[in-house]
Parts: structure tokens; sequence; C-alpha cells
């Protein structure tokens, strides 16, 4: 299993230089220049100056090495001494916002907490509901509680977050006033009152982004365990004797999750994509509004770091789903 | 082996219906037999007879719905098993009454070890610790004949090739010294040498262990070898039911005799080619209230569309369930 994990990084290296220079290569191609947004009255000879600055003026090569060298040296070099208060960087140049002109990493910290709170906390919350939804629907196939499960996750699953997200807002906070409509990313949480504030302003975005993922989660945990429920083992565990609660929760559920838990380690890289409408909807400005506000100034730097972590989590975590995968099942061995 | 003892099971009446989309499917119709303690009753007929239905009925590990045991009382040690709570069955199951089934690539459970599945009824049943049930189970692996027993204990199901696993599931469901063993077809999905050798141990298991077995097959072949006594299904009912040599040297209904037609002689006069009985077997959806085996059998005549016919005494214990009568060639009279 080690010299897998190890062999499957080795390979993700090149796989990922080449979805660098993808993205690279696409961002380029984009219409749109960074200095459109700048105000009319700067003469074009000063716009060429800024334009060259931001060393759009470079042959598309050198542009691509350079980027590389800021990303993968002197981004690390700074953080390890912001943490360590060395100094290895040495003023390296770092991948700077067009937008706001500080270093995009600065920006994507800052950015990452909202994000990790409103919509990680959904997909852990989402999967927690939807694995013994899943499970009770599959064993009571057909009852009422699976025909309610199934309806529930059908709205989850095919009305779009903009609408349950904007449907909230006018129920619960233009209504009735009992959530906030917008999410204050300024409130920080000091006593009893203001986490209490806090949690109520995370109840609408988690809600709306839970509902989404249990109805996904859901399906595929009552499907895997409908396929193993009817399988031969199932039976061999009964003739033992064992409990229905020893056969469905270990004997079952255990063949059920293999399939599941690879969907849910697939899912967790676009946590941090931000879910993007319902952060646009409630306002909360983590890493999904960051990216549309990017695309939107032109901010390439900003759009590509942020298209390239994705991709880094996206191959990080298909490893991780094919390595719990390797653990769930024995019958898989890598090495 | 089979004694004038009590019998350790006594089914009477059995009957189990499924209720489909399509409508009732009567799987097992008014089944009666009793299994004597030590002794080993074969079941026979072809596919689709009722076979592990009527089993499976027994000891209530049909999922309800769709089957629904309708009636009947089945005695086991003297208790009504279909009267007794699903609590109580559980202790029994695995315990005092184990199963092997037929397919052992998919009957255990892919991802425990052979060491857990074997160990869970021990220590379920017989309340063993951890520890104790590991020198227990490696001692039932080494009983059905796995070379390396304390070693195998840790491997996965895969690791094993097929007759191993079934020697596995055998090892399973001797684990807690069961009072009778049901075997539902298991050499059918094993390659012919494997299915000998499997044969071979378990007989060698019934003299040292002297459990009662029910051993179903769709095979005569096989029963000839190691039956004590053999009942015949057909479209859910015993047709007949005999000591083995006397089903052999003797056979009374059509069905039996075309059954024992089709086993293949390698001694002796070649046939021209391996009999088949023509048609289907039947698939019930009301009662029955004529003979089921009368669209395929040679000898109808009109009473069999009239009336199904009872089991009745054509010999020392034997019954047969038919109107003809073969040493006549004639209809029995009454
Ligand atoms: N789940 C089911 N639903 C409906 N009918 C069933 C089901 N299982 C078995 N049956 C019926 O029971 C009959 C007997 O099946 P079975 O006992 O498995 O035969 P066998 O003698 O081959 O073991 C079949 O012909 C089928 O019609
Ligand atoms: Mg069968």
């Amino acid at each position: 299993m080690f010299t897998y994990t190890l062999r499957r990084l080795l390979l993700a290296i090149p796989t990922l230089l080449f979805i660098s220079l993808i993205i690279f290569l696409l961002l380029d191609l984009a219409p749109g220049d960074p200095t459109a947004n700048l105000p009319l009255t700067i003469p074009p000879e000063v716009k060429a100056k800024i334009r060259e600055s931001l060393g759009l003026g470079q042959p598309i090569h050198i542009r691509y090495l350079l980027w590389l060298k800021q990303f993968l040296i002197a981004e690390p070099l700074h953080v390890m001494d912001y943490m360590f208060g060395t100094d290895w960087a040495m003023g390296m140049q770092r991948v700077i916002s067009w937008q706001t002109r500080s270093p995009v990493a600065d920006i994507i910290a800052q950015r990452m907490p909202q994000t990790l709170w409103v919509v990680g906390l959904s997909y852990v919350i989402g999967t927690l509901i939807a694995l013994p939804i899943g499970i009770i629907s599959a064993y009571r196939q057909y009852s009422w509680f699976d025909q309610i499960g199934t309806f529930v996750s059908m709205i989850g699953y095919s009305v779009p977050t903009f609408f349950t997200g904007v449907l909230l807002i006018v129920i619960f906070a233009v209504n009735l006033g009992w959530f906030p409509s917008i999410y204050d990313t300024t409130h920080v949480v000091t006593d009893w009152d203001s986490f209490l504030f806090q949690v109520r302003q995370m109840v609408m975005p988690v809600f709306v982004l839970a509902l989404y993922n249990a109805a996904q989660i859901s399906r595929y945990m009552r499907a895997s365990m409908l396929d193993n429920l009817g399988q031969d083992y199932v039976r061999t565990a009964r003739a033992k004797g064992m409990s229905e609660k020893v056969v469905v929760l270990i004997h079952v559920l255990r063949n059920s999750m293999i399939p599941v838990v690879t969907v849910i380690a697939l899912g967790v890289p676009t946590i941090f994509g931000g879910a993007i409408i319902t952060e646009q909807v409630f306002k909360v400005n983590g890493l999904g509004q960051l990216l549309i506000t990017s695309i939107y100034a032109n901010d390439i730097p900003m759009v590509q770091t942020l298209t390239f972590i994705f991709a880094v989590l996206i191959v990080l975590f298909n490893l991780v789903a094919d390595i719990l995968y390797g653990i769930l099942d024995p019958r898989i061995r890598y090495d | 082996m089979p004694d004038g003892g009590m019998p350790v099971l006594d089914v009477k009446d059995l009957k189990t219906v499924f209720l489909t989309r399509s409508g009732e499917v009567h799987a097992v119709n008014s089944v009666s037999f009793d299994l004597k303690a030590g002794e080993l009753l074969g079941v026979v007929g072809e596919s689709g007879s009722g076979k592990s239905v009527t089993m499976m009925s027994l000891i209530g590990l049909l999922p309800s719905p769709p089957a629904e045991v309708r009636d009947g009382s089945v005695l086991f040690n003297g208790e009504d098993l279909l009267a007794v709570k699903e609590e109580r069955l559980r202790e029994l199951r695995g315990a005092r009454i184990g199963f092997v089934f037929q397919d052992p690539m998919t009957s255990l459970n892919p991802v425990f070890t052979v060491g857990y599945q074997i160990m869970e009824p021990l220590r379920k049943h017989m309340g063993l610790n951890r520890a104790e049930a590991r020198v227990r189970a490696c001692e039932l692996l080494e009983l059905v004949g796995i070379p390396d027993a304390k070693r195998r204990l840790g491997d996965y199901p895969h690791q094993f090739s097929g007759g191993m696993r079934q020697r596995v599931m055998i090892a399973i469901a001797l684990a807690c010294d069961p009072d009778v063993l049901i075997a539902d077809e298991p050499t059918t999905a094993l390659d012919v040498t494997i299915q000998a050798q499997i044969l071979e141990l378990m007989k060698e298991l019934r003299q040292r262990l002297g459990m009662a077995v029910i051993w179903i097959t769709h095979d005569l072949g096989v029963i000839a070898g190691i039956a004590d006594r053999v009942i015949v299904m057909y479209g859910g009912q015993i047709v007949e039911q005999a000591p083995v040599k006397e089903l052999f040297a003797n056979p009374q209904h059509p069905y039996t005799r075309a059954l024992l037609k089709t086993i293949p002689h390698i001694t002796g006069a070649r046939d021209e080619k391996l009999s088949v009985i023509e048609g289907q077997p039947p698939i019930l959806a009301d009662p029955p209230v004529a003979c089921a085996f009368r669209a395929r059998c040679l000898h109808r005549f009109d009473r069999c569309d009239r009336e199904n016919p009872k089991r009745r005494g054509v010999g020392p214990s034997h019954d047969a369930a038919c109107f003809w009568d073969p040493a006549t060639g004639t209809p029995r009279n009454a």
C-alpha cells in the first residue's frame, strides 16, 4: 500500500504540471484585459506600462515558467518564513493578484475559513444525515419512510441551490425574520450571544448545501445497501443466528460503505470549490465568491491559482479514494 | 444408522406462499416429513421443485414479504418453530441447526476474515470469548480438512478456492455442534473432483459427530452414495418417500422413475441418448387441486385431473403420491 501511494504521488506530479499548463494556456486564450477596468482617464502609454509591469509583455512560455517558479518555490518559502520566522524567500516575487495587488495566497488564506465553515460543515452534516437515511430506506424499501426519503432526495437533488436558497431567505429571513439573510463575515465569536448569532447566520446556507449533499449521498447509500442486502452472505449471516442489527449494521453496512466512502472522498474537493452559487446567494465571501469576482475582474493570477488548487485537491482526493477503497475492501491489493 | 427414536424434526403440512406482483406463488404445498436423530435424509427434485424454500421455511430464513408460511407445524425436538418468537429462532439457527448453501463463492462475506466468520456463531451461541473462539475456530478448520488452519483464520474468503470455501461454510454450520445440518445443494457449484471430496468429508463428519443431515440435491447419483432415506419433491410437494435402497430398487412415482432414468450409466448397455423429462415444472398460482405432475406424466388418466393424490404406503416405510401402480400398470384401487 505504501509503495502504491508513493507511486501514485509521483505520478501525480506530471499530471498536475500538465493540468497547470492547460489552465495557463486556456486563461491566456480567454479574451479580456486586466487594465480594462481602470479609469478611462489613464493615458494609453501608462496603461501599456501597467501591462508591462504585470508581466504581460513577455512570451507565453516565459510567463508560464515564471508562474511555476512563483507558485512552486516562492510561495511555499514565504509560507515557511511566515510560520517559522525564517527568511528563506529573500524577497522573491510572489504570485500577486492583479485586482488587489496583494499576494494571492494571503487572500485565499483569508477566505478559506468562511468556506470551510459553511461549505465544509454542510458537507459533514449532509453526510451524517445521508448515511442513516440511506440505510433505513434500503432496509425498509418502499416503506413510507423510503418513499418520503426518495421524494425529498429528488427535490434536494434536482432543485438548484439558488432556488432553495432564495426560497429560504424569503420565508425565514424576510417573512419570519428568524435568520439574517446575509452572512456577516466580519462577525467574531467572543461570547455566548455572538456564538448564537454565528449559528443563526450559518443555518440557512448550511441547510441548503447539506440538503443537496444529503440527497446525493443518501441515494448512493441506499443503492449500495440494496445491492448488498440481496447477497448470499446476508442469508448466511442470518442462518448463523446473527441479530438483524448485526446483519445490517455489520455485515451489510461494511460492504455497502466501500463505494459510498469513495463517493464521499471524491466530493471533498468540491468543498474547497466552495459552493459557488450558494456563497453568492448568501453573500458568504468564501473561495467560491472569490473565484467569481476574480473572473469578472480578469484577475488571471488569482483564477489560475484557485483553479490549480482545485486541480491538486481533485487529484489528491482521487488518490485518497483509491487508498480508502484498498483499505476497506480486502479483495483489492495494490502492491 | 436410523433407529426408531423420536424424530429431531417433524414437519407437518407445511405451506409456503410467495406474494408477488402477479399474484400468489404456492411454492410449498402441504409438505410433511420427519428426520430422525443421526439420519441422513436426501431431498431430490429438479430445480424449482421447492426444496430450498421448504428448508428455509422451517427456520424462518425466507424474507417476509414476499414469503408467507401459511400453515403447518415444524416440531424441532418437540418445539414448534412456526409458533416461537423470532428471537428463539435466532438462538436455534447456527446453533442447533446449521446451514450450508449452494454457492460457496458468494455465501461468505467478502470483507471479513474467515476466522471472524467462524467465530461469530461461537461467540454468540456458545458465549466463548475471543481467545476461546479462536481456538475452537482453528479446530473446526482442521476438522473440515483445511491445512495450515491457524494461519488461514486470518485470510479472507477470496483467498480460498471454491472447494475450500465450501469447507469453511461447513465449518461454520458445524461450529456449535448442531443436531441438524441442512445442506442445500452444497456440491452443485463445485467441479466433480471437489464434489467427491466434499461428499467424503460429509460422510466422515457424520460418522464423527453424529448429527442428522438433510442433503438437498437434484442429483440422484449423489444421494445413492450417502443417504439413508430419500424424499422426492415435485411442484412443492413430496411425491415419494422411501429408504434409499428401496427407492432405487422399487421406484413408484412416475416422476421418480423418470428421474432415475436420467442418471447416466457407467456400466452396462449404453443408452442411445440421455433421457430427459419433457416439459417444465409447474409454477402454481393456486393450491394444487389435481396432480402437479400430470402434464408431463406418461400414465395420466382421468382421475389425475380431478384429484391431487395423497401420499400413501406402497411398501415397507415407502410411500408415494400417485394413483397409478407400476407393478400392475393399472390405476390403484381406492
Ligand atoms: N422470492 C420468490 N418470489 C416468488 N417465488 C419464489 C421466490 N423464491 C422461490 N419462489 C418459487 O418457489 C419455487 C421453488 O423454489 P426453490 O425452493 O428455490 O426450488 P429448488 O427446488 O430449486 O430449491 C420456485 O419455482 C419459485 O416459483
Ligand atoms: Mg434450491
